[in-house]
């Protein structure tokens, strides 16, 4: 399982997210990397799943990546939540 | 380490701003004047906003612009401008928190972003943080963190 977790720049904000990604597969026994980088970096790495804003996944999903959305990427909950919807019973 | 950075001088208290593009001038203006950055670093910030959307509103109430190294950063740096006011971005996302992140390559400011990371996790210490009124009160909040 490869998870990249993607922002604007790859530098700040996709670093705090990869953290706390990292925390909720833990705590969710998901077996699997967690990387960080840049959108446009992004469009040229494969990954199982991409995790961003919303303002990021819009523009990477093309309907064929698999995309999760996050409101608030400090919520652990929020995170654990959309791992499992999407990734344990998906 | 986050407290070593933002001395007084560059962290700023204000009403308002007139929207989100004054305000990310106001807050980056300390590093502006201290030579941490160049104006560019300051035209990325606003350019990246417009061309990806508010991804810089980390969470409710909470900005933190950045853009990129060769952007114009000389050194790492942080600013911080606390608005009585939060201003709104296009989506309708709001902030009223501005931490101007400086980073002069990938990996400098990472110590920093894992404390941040911390402090932001929890919504109290947002919600304080946005309602600091003075250098003293956001030095209590940031000092119970390293605690």
């Amino acid at each position: 399982m490869k998870i990249l977790v993607v922002c604007g720049n790859g530098l700040g904000s996709s670093f705090m997210m990869s953290l706390n990604v990292q925390k909720a597969m833990k705590e969710l026994n998901i077996e699997g990397t967690c990387s960080h980088t840049d959108l446009a970096s992004s469009k040229s790495e494969q990954a199982d799943y991409y995790i961003g804003s919303p303002e990021i996944m819009d523009q990477l999903n093309d309907g064929k990546r698999k995309v999760i959305s996050l409101v608030n990427m400090f919520s652990l909950d929020e995170i654990k939540k959309a791992l499992t919807t999407h990734i344990l019973e998906g | 380490m986050l407290k070593t950075y933002l001395t007084e001088d560059a962290v700023q208290f204000k009403a308002d701003a007139q929207n989100w593009e004054e305000a990310i001038r106001l807050a980056a203006d300390p590093l502006l004047k201290n030579q941490t950055i160049e104006a560019s670093y300051i035209e990325m910030m606003i350019e990246n906003v417009k061309n990806l959307g508010p991804y810089i509103v980390l969470l409710p109430k909470f900005a933190m612009p950045h853009a990129r190294p060769e952007n114009g950063v000389n050194r790492l740096g942080l600013s911080l401008l606390i608005l009585e006011k939060g201003v709104e971005f296009a989506s309708g996302k709001g902030a009223n928190v501005f931490l101007v992140l400086a980073a002069p390559d990938a990996a400098a400011h990472l110590n920093i972003l894992s404390e941040l990371s911390t402090l932001l996790s929890s919504q109290e210490k947002v919600d304080a943080l946005a309602l600091a009124k003075n250098y003293q009160e956001l030095v209590t909040i940031l000092e119970e963190e390293e605690k």
